[in-house]
């Protein structure tokens, strides 16, 4: 574990993904306690420029509502549907790659045409129709993003456990008489894991995006403030107030950005061919 | 911000006062907005809100109406009622002719009623109380009633009551007549041309009745899906006319403050567009009268006016809009006093149940309106949770009485009698409609008011009625009344005599012309 440590640390890329994350992760759980009122309550004139007025340094939006407490409400709700949705999206993906993996046939050929049919569809346009048909909700929303993006979770694992399957040590555990189940859990898929974590840490990325892209196109929950629902509202008066949606563009962009350069980071430190130390 | 809207609303009337005295200059071609592109032009048909705009050109009813909503001659040069209030007698304006040189009498009249009986939902409404229609001569029409029948001089606008042109519709099936597609009126533009997607041509009917009348040369109505491309076809010149509704609200600073832009809210008397929330009377804590007062009182209306509205409407003060008759405002109001509220949510016995709030779907303006009026709720301990709909499942929800709060705005049509009563009558109680009484308020009081109402006479009878009922209504909060709603019409300033009646933009570009 401290070999991985360090070849991660030494990847100044990862380092800043790992700082940026952190932040916002901190933001996410203690911002509230520095912002105890809603990020809805008009607190002031709308429109206010940033730096005009104390206690207001990103200014005030269309309804006069604090944008700086917008973003940090808004990491709360991104950082939540980025994990659980990449979670959920893990927790389907894993064992219907592992299952086309280990048994392949015509149970492989079953599974894998299931998973296509959800990849033919465009992803975006698929949780869009969802999110519509669900109603917006934060539990739709989840669920249209983990329906979406479990498919690349499925080919790449099922990708792993063939491979694995075939190695000797897998081989002797069948001849052992091992069940299936225990040899999948405890030989195969520790070994598989890797890549999955640098999937991932970028699904969690895209998922935050996604939540976003909906937002912005006024499917996000009517309840929760989110940085695609500021940007989506501030952009028809973009001419008038940049600050509305450029703050919270920023915050989207630099989360984003932080995930992708932590995900690097990892596929550098797990993957034993790149890593110097094992050259 | 509000105060530059009210202080051009003023350069703008004074503008329009000063048309009065100036000459009016012939010719010009007028380039407006039409949104969304109408389905047809032949208004008799078809009656959503562009058609009615564009189509207020070509037909014309029998009366115009002045912003106070007294009738003016329109194709009928005066009119009179008998003293008990039953028969209505129509003079018809002489050597009027159709667009195809036919000329225009009082069969037409009655042919236009009895088509409209068949097509027009709402003029079918208005005309139940009519017993038959009689032509003496070519130019008397004498509608006879069953009984009196208070609205009834305002059921003559062009929208409501179009006159169409009995030689061509005549033992044809109307739907399918192919002259559907090139409208024959007799108003002061004719039908030309119509580009789909892109524009309406209207030219000048030379023949017009009212000599030296229309004053320009032709009108465009250009089809721009867009808000944000219509707002910019204003700014760089492609049209000089954007008619109420074309642009979003927050656009209206904007587009006000630049050179040579007036803007006005006049021209919607009529119509009186009046915002309220329906409050589910029938189960849920709206059901409770402290509690929907509470609500009155917890709301911050002056807020919504001057930041959603840009300061363009006025505070409502009960169910009838201020520029429709029999309004009064000597009523119980509800100042935003959240004190006062929260004491009366606890009068009420609340506990925090969740209360469901619809916006309405139409846009930014309705999405930001209701997310202030959820935080003034919160703000007093209300349980709010907004639910996110489009519009045929808004339609569907408080069509089907499944909600607590939604939002919703409705025309007045000038008159309690046709826009009012219908809210809060028991008789109006019926799901599948999202326009009706759809909040269940049910009290036989208020019932047989509005049916006194109607067919009473003379008019300071119907004055005390009305009366009686707004009391009543603003004391049980049946639905929350929020904002009278205006509609900005924008256009370049040297556009004059725009909107000069209480229909705007829908009675035509007759009277307007080009400074040049």
């Amino acid at each position: 574990m401290s070999k991985f440590w360090r070849t991660m640390l030494r990847n100044p890329g990862g380092v800043i993904g790992l700082v940026i994350l952190l932040l916002a992760i901190a933001i996410a759980i203690f911002g509230p306690l520095l912002f105890p009122t809603s990020p809805w309550r008009m607190v002031q004139r709308p429109f206010l420029p940033p730096f005009t007025v104390p206690g207001l340094p990103l200014g005030t939006d269309a309804l006069g509502r604090d944008v700086l407490a917008g973003i940090i409400y808004g990491a709360r709700v991104s950082l939540l549907v980025g994990l659980v949705s990449t979670m959920a999206a893990l927790a389907v993906g894993i064992p219907v790659g592992a299952l086309a993996g280990y048994f392949g046939g015509k149970v492989g050929d079953a599974l894998m045409r299931f998973t296509e049919f959800f990849q033919t569809v465009p992803s975006f346009a698929l949780a869009i129709v969802l999110v519509a048909i669900l109603q917006p909700s934060i539990v739709s929303i989840v669920l249209a993003i983990a329906i979406v993006s479990w498919p690349p979770v499925a080919r790449l694992v099922r990708g792993e456990v063939l491979s694995l399957r075939t190695r000797e040590y897998v081989q002797a555990a069948i001849v052992t008489g091992q069940s299936h189940s225990w040899i999948i859990w405890r030989e195969i898929l520790p070994n598989a894991l890797s890549p999955v974590i640098v999937l991932a840490s970028l699904m969690v990325a895209t998922a935050i995006l996604l939540e976003s892209s909906l937002s912005f196109l006024g499917l996000g929950d009517p309840n929760l403030m989110s940085w695609g629902y500021m940007v989506g509202a501030g952009r028809t008066v973009i001419r008038q107030a940049w600050w509305i949606t450029l703050f919270p563009g920023i915050a989207i962009l630099l989360s984003v950005l932080a995930l992708n350069l932590i995900g690097e980071g990892l596929n550098d430190a797990l993957n034993p061919r790149l890593n110097k130390e094992g050259r | 911000m509000s105060k530059r809207v009210v202080l051009s609303l003023l350069v703008a009337s004074a503008l329009s006062t000063a048309a009065f005295a100036e000459e009016p200059k012939s010719g010009g071609v007028i380039n407006a907005v039409i949104q969304p592109e109408p389905p047809g032009l032949m208004v008799g048909l078809v009656q959503n809100g562009p058609t009615q705009m564009v189509a207020g050109n070509i037909y014309e009813g029998l009366l115009r109406y002045s912003p106070k909503l007294e009738p003016l001659p329109g194709l009928a040069e005066s009119w009179s009622v008998s003293e008990d209030g039953k028969i209505y007698t129509f003079k018809l304006r002489k050597g009027v002719t159709w667009h195809d040189n036919k000329p225009f009498t009082s069969a037409d009249v009655a042919f236009s009623i009895d088509f409209l009986k068949q097509t027009h939902p709402r003029a079918r409404g208005n005309l139940a109380q009519l017993d038959k229609v009689e032509t003496p001569d070519d130019y008397t029409v004498v509608f006879t009633l069953k009984q009196p029948f208070g609205p009834f001089l305002g059921i003559f606008e062009v929208g409501s009551l179009p006159m169409l042109p009995k030689h061509i519709y005549e033992g044809t099936d109307y739907k399918t007549n192919p002259a559907n597609n090139t409208p024959v009126g007799t108003g002061p533009f004719m039908f030309k041309e119509w580009q789909k997607g892109s524009f309406i041509r209207l030219v000048k009917n030379p023949n017009y009745y009212i000599k030296g009348l229309p004053h320009l040369d032709e009108i465009y109505w250009h089809v721009i899906p867009d808000a944000a491309a219509r707002a910019v076809a204003f700014e760089t010149g492609k049209v000089d006319v954007l008619p109420g509704g074309s642009v979003e609200n927050f656009d209206v600073p904007r587009l006000t403050k630049l050179k040579n832009v007036c803007v006005t809210g006049a021209g919607w008397e009529f119509f009186s567009p009046h915002s309220w929330l329906w409050l589910n009377n029938r189960s849920g804590p709206t059901a409770n009268k402290k509690f929907r007062q509470a609500l009155m009182y917890a709301i911050d209306r002056n807020f919504a006016k001057d930041v959603i509205w840009n300061g363009l409407a006025k505070v409502a003060t009960g169910p009838s809009a201020s520029t429709i008759k029999y309004y009064t405002d000597k009523v119980t109001t509800y100042d935003y006093d959240p004190a006062k509220a929260k004491a009366l949510l606890k009068e009420a016995g609340y506990k925090g149940e969740k209360v469901r709030l619809l916006p309405l779907p139409y846009g930014e303006t309705w999405q930001r309106w209701a997310e202030a009026v959820k935080q003034n709720l919160q703000d007093v301990g209300i349980n709010v949770e907004m639910i996110a709909t489009d519009v045929p499942g808004w339609n569907q929800k408080v069509s089907d009485w499944d909600y607590d709060i939604a939002f919703t705005y409705l025309y007045q049509y000038g008159d309690p009698a046709l826009g009012v009563g219908r809210n809060y009558i028991s008789s109006q109680i019926s799901k599948g409609s999202p326009f009706n009484n759809v909040e269940g308020y049910s009290n036989p009081e208020i019932d047989q008011l509005f049916a006194d109402g109607a067919t009473a006479f003379p008019d300071s009878k119907r004055d005390e009625i009305y009366l009686k009922a707004q009391k009543i209504l603003t004391d049980d909060v049946p639905v929350a009344w929020q904002l009278e709603l205006q509609f900005p019409t924008i256009t370049r300033c040297n556009v004059k005599n725009l909107v000069t009646t209480a229909i705007g933009v829908n009675d035509g570009f007759r009277d307007a012309w080009l400074d040049k």
